[in-house]
């Protein structure tokens, strides 16, 4: 055996590579809020095709991940967090990714259409390309509002769900998408207040790098007051319910308690304590956002019951 | 020297049974959505080389 071939052992792509440029782990997150958006919609889809629009939903999801990957293979070689992605790695060339991507794409949004409805299938193709061109090629490196527009390509899943079973966009639909789009920067913004040499390194704009530390702070504080009303709101349409109403209330309050606390902060303070609040209202938020899909689950779950109205 | 199993099949082989894997739950997708679909449409009756008077157009089936 030559050293040749030791080397090209070590770099052979398995297909655990693969998958991984589809972003498993963002890709439950998908699942789970189409699914709820899909479950709590009025019309009830046939088992099996809900079955394959999640599918097809998670794929399109994840072909958006292996075309940011793709794109982002730069960047992503130099943040920790990024650096043992397979592209920048070298287990995976970025033309395989492209290629992957855009083929899952096509399959992803041609499947969805024609299991579901063609403004599913649409919104789906919008999706992908919000993520992999508008956010990924064009803003992602120009603005520090990065994190705010790139929220919108992740908030869409509940809203494809929605309308895979009922066809169209409405009220409830609009403000499941509001709930991850206005959820997404305080949910950054905290990491990026505690891993700031990622993305200073990469030379990513982000709002504490651009903006500073200080107004970071304050936008979070800003962004959770609006995302608390979104959030409230919702429990009072028709995809809302008592559990859902009960659990908002008492989750906002307690994200708008964890961001003010934030906003009084100063860098001494949090560098004494390593960024503890911030960690915390971080892990709380990835919390949060589960709590309030599941508990819009539950409510459908108890409507189809008879237990509530 | 002829080896029953190239070194690059043992290489590749997640890759490969990866794939399978993939191609055989396309199959089943694309299966069950043509049967969810068909069955969606109610029956239907189309012409299969014998003539059945009932759908003919205008005229009633003889009793």
């Amino acid at each position: 055996m030559t050293d040749a071939t030791i080397l090209d052992e070590e770099h052979e792509a398995q297909f655990g590579d693969y998958f991984a440029l589809l972003k498993p782990r963002v890709m439950t997150l998908v699942v789970f809020t189409a699914l709820v958006g899909m479950l709590v919609a009025p019309v009830t889809l046939h088992p099996f095709l809900g079955f394959c629009a999640i599918l097809f939903i998670a794929v399109g999801g994840g072909a958006a991940g292996a075309l940011n990957m793709w794109w982002d293979a730069d960047i992503d070689a130099v943040m920790r967090r990024t650096s043992k992605r397979p592209i920048p790695s070298g287990r995976v060339t970025g033309r395989d990714a492209l290629s992957i991507g855009l083929a899952l794409s096509g399959f992803a949004v041609v499947m969805l259409g024609l299991a579901t409805n063609w403004a599913a299938g649409g919104l789906l193709a919008f999706t992908i390309f919000f993520y992999a061109v508008v956010y990924s090629m064009w803003l992602k490196r120009s603005t520090p509002q990065n994190i705010v527009i790139g929220g919108a390509a992740g908030a869409f899943p509940p809203m494809i769900g929605w309308v895979a079973a009922t066809g169209s966009v409405s009220l409830e639909s609009v403000l499941m998408f509001a709930l991850i789009f206005l959820w997404t920067p305080p949910h950054f913004w905290a990491l990026a207040l505690f891993m700031r040499s990622d993305y200073d390194d990469a030379g990513v704009p982000m709002l504490t790098v651009t903006h500073g530390r200080r107004t970071t702070r304050r936008h979070i504080f800003a962004y959770t007051l609006v995302l608390a009303a979104f959030a409230v709101w919702l429990g009072l349409t028709t995809a809302g319910g008592p559990i859902y109403l009960v659990t908002a209330i008492a989750l906002n309050a307690w994200f708008i308690k964890g961001a003010w606390e934030i906003r009084g902060r100063d860098e001494e303070a949090a560098e004494a304590d390593s960024y503890l609040v911030e960690k915390k209202f971080f892990r709380f938020s990835l919390l949060y956002l589960f709590l309030h899909f599941g508990a819009l689950l539950t409510d459908a779950i108890l409507r189809t019951a008879g237990v509530i109205a | 020297m002829i080896r029953a199993e190239h070194e690059i099949h043992r290489r590749r082989r997640s890759r490969n049974v990866g794939m399978l894997v993939v191609l055989i739950g396309l199959i089943c997708v694309v299966f069950g959505l043509t049967m969810v679909k068909v069955k969606q449409l109610g029956a239907a009756q189309s012409f299969d080389h014998v003539v059945r008077p009932e759908l003919l157009p205008g005229e009633e089936a003889p009793q």
